[in-house]
């Protein structure tokens, strides 16, 4: 096993791209990533990307992504794993390098969801569920995840504007990422006045659909530093699952696979919680962050919505999330998502995040979500030197 | 769905009929084959109750496309007296008294159409436990 590293970065901005097809942005995500690594050719392309067959009537985007960047010839495939599809790539990616058979590859994560009209993206979506048991009863992705809000304000004792910090925290980070869909800071009440989806998840729990892509470019450490002085390394990798519908869940108010797959990167890091600088999670609606800080253990069970409460999600705060705006407000491409949180990740580690700096960044941890908890991908990175 | 993958599942959406474990007594919804909790085999047809109680529940006020003509509608995980959770839309309540540990237990009901031929799927519904008459 070797060590890798994260040697180039690039991303689109995440929004409405009108004016550009799946490749296109794919393309532009893979270029800016090898510009940024100066390597212009690589052994492999792994592609994260979950729902181009239903969106895009395309499918086989290895190939085709490939050839579009200049790669033709090279191995390209590409990993599906639900909103967990960019991560599980860049897992797929790291596994390629760490075994000594592949020296570089790129990883994209690429979602072009506005094309089709709402209710078949909300019905795409929902394929992230179990069609036979869940989607068949009219349940959307929103909903499962409400029937888990529901519950953890019950068991809990938990109103529902305790979790306006989240999205409140996740629009003031997006405000100054010029990547980012949504700009602009919002107040309680603005998550108090939102539209209801599905009781008790309203608009501002909710991350939006978006079109984007990102891309890294991983190489053995050993030589990273020939490519680029700011590498970043990944000390920590694990991809988890559980059961696929929430039904079928020993406790449903607990993410196993996320618990899961922290743990196994934190063993392979050598670290803790406590020595993770700042954490991207899969803030897809706003109880997600709070299940996600608790299985990856910043939180008590039943208390991660409380960091939200009292400010330590922050950038200046114990374990600031979402630095750019998270799933919420930065948007929710969903297979290019797991690749955003990495490059966000980079720049944090590279000390390039402007305004969204945190303080002395030396170790990062993102976390990918694949359907409402059943694929769950962790990495963790450091910055070198 | 297509219309061989709803007809396989007849017995789970008009019955609800799971499996046992042999190994561990495990009640097992929907039926798998090796059991979740022991990783034995579980191939022992049991037949649930179609008892429960609210574990959770939602309003949906944005339709799946297909369940429009139900919007607003309440979708719950039920709590099977023998053990498992259920998926499921909730019938014959009004959202608003909907709540958890509600008793409930199983009907039959349209779910939706499907395809250009209006294919009308069928499956579990639940809806409040009626009280009981009083005898006498
Ligand atoms: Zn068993």
């Amino acid at each position: 096993m070797r060590d890798v590293s994260i040697i180039g970065i690039g991303q689109t901005e995440v929004g409405e791209h009108w004016g550009k097809s799946l490749r296109h942005l794919a393309g532009d995500a893979v270029l800016a990533a090898m510009r940024d690594a100066g390597v212009e050719r690589a052994d492999a392309l792994y592609v994260g990307n979950m729902l181009s067959g239903e969106l895009n009537g395309q499918e086989h985007l290895g190939a085709l992504i490939a050839d579009f960047v200049g790669l033709r010839g090279i191995e390209a495939v590409k990993v599906e794993a639900a909103c967990g599809s960019g991560a599980a790539a860049v897992r797929m990616g790291y596994l390629a390098v760490a075994s000594g058979l592949l020296d570089v590859v790129i990883v994209v994560g690429v979602e072009k969801m506005t094309d089709q009209k709402g209710p078949v993206t909300t019905a795409s979506l929902a394929m992230a569920a179990d069609a036979e048991y869940e989607v068949v009863n009219g349940v959307s992705f929103v909903s499962l995840n409400a029937l888990l809000m529901q519950r953890y304000m019950h068991e809990y004792g938990v109103r529902h504007e305790d979790f306006a910090g989240f999205p409140i925290n996740a629009h003031k980070n997006a405000a100054t990422n010029p990547y980012a869909m949504f700009r602009k800071p919002i107040s309680l009440e603005t998550f108090k006045r939102a539209r209801m989806v599905a009781a008790p998840i309203n608009l501002m729990d909710s991350s939006p659909v978006a079109d984007g892509a990102a891309a890294v470019v991983l190489a053995p450490s050993d030589v990273a530093r020939k490519f680029q002085p700011l590498s970043v390394r990944i000390i920590g990798s694990a991809n988890a699952t559980d059961a696929l519908a929430v039904h079928d869940r020993r406790d449903p108010l607990f993410l196993s696979a996320a618990a899961l797959s922290a743990q196994k990167a934190y063993r392979q890091a050598g670290i803790g919680p406590n020595d993770v600088d700042f954490f991207e999670l899969h803030d897809a609606f706003s109880i997600t962050a709070a299940l996600s800080l608790e299985a990856a253990g910043f939180a008590e069970r039943g208390r991660g919505v409380y960091l939200a409460k009292d400010g330590e999600i922050t950038l200046g705060g114990r374990i600031p999330i979402c630095t750019f705006g998270g799933l919420k407000a930065r948007g929710h491409p969903v297979g290019a998502t797991g690749v955003y949180q990495v490059v966000e990740a980079v720049l944090q580690l590279r000390h390039q995040a402007g305004p969204n700096q945190v303080k002395n960044a030396r170790i990062g941890m993102t976390q990918n979500i694949g359907g409402s908890g059943a694929t769950v991908i962790t990495h963790i990175l450091a910055a070198e030197g | 769905m297509a219309i061989p993958q709803n007809w396989r599942l007849q017995n789970q959406r008009y019955r609800l009929t799971g499996e046992v474990c042999n190994t561990c007594g495990a009640k097992l919804f929907p039926p798998r084959d090796v059991c979740p909790e022991c990783a034995k085999p579980a191939y022992e047809p049991f037949q649930f109750a179609g008892k429960g109680e609210v574990y959770s529940f939602t309003v949906l006020s944005e339709a799946l496309a297909g369940y429009e003509a139900y919007e607003p509608y309440p979708v719950a995980l039920v709590k099977l007296q023998e053990g498992p959770l259920v998926t499921a839309q909730l019938t014959d309540v009004d959202p608003q008294d909907v709540h958890i540990g509600m008793p409930v237990e199983m009907v039959t009901r349209k779910l939706t159409e499907e395809g250009e031929d209006g294919l009308i799927v069928y499956g579990y519904k639940f809806r409040p436990v009626l009280k009981p008459a009083v005898n006498g």
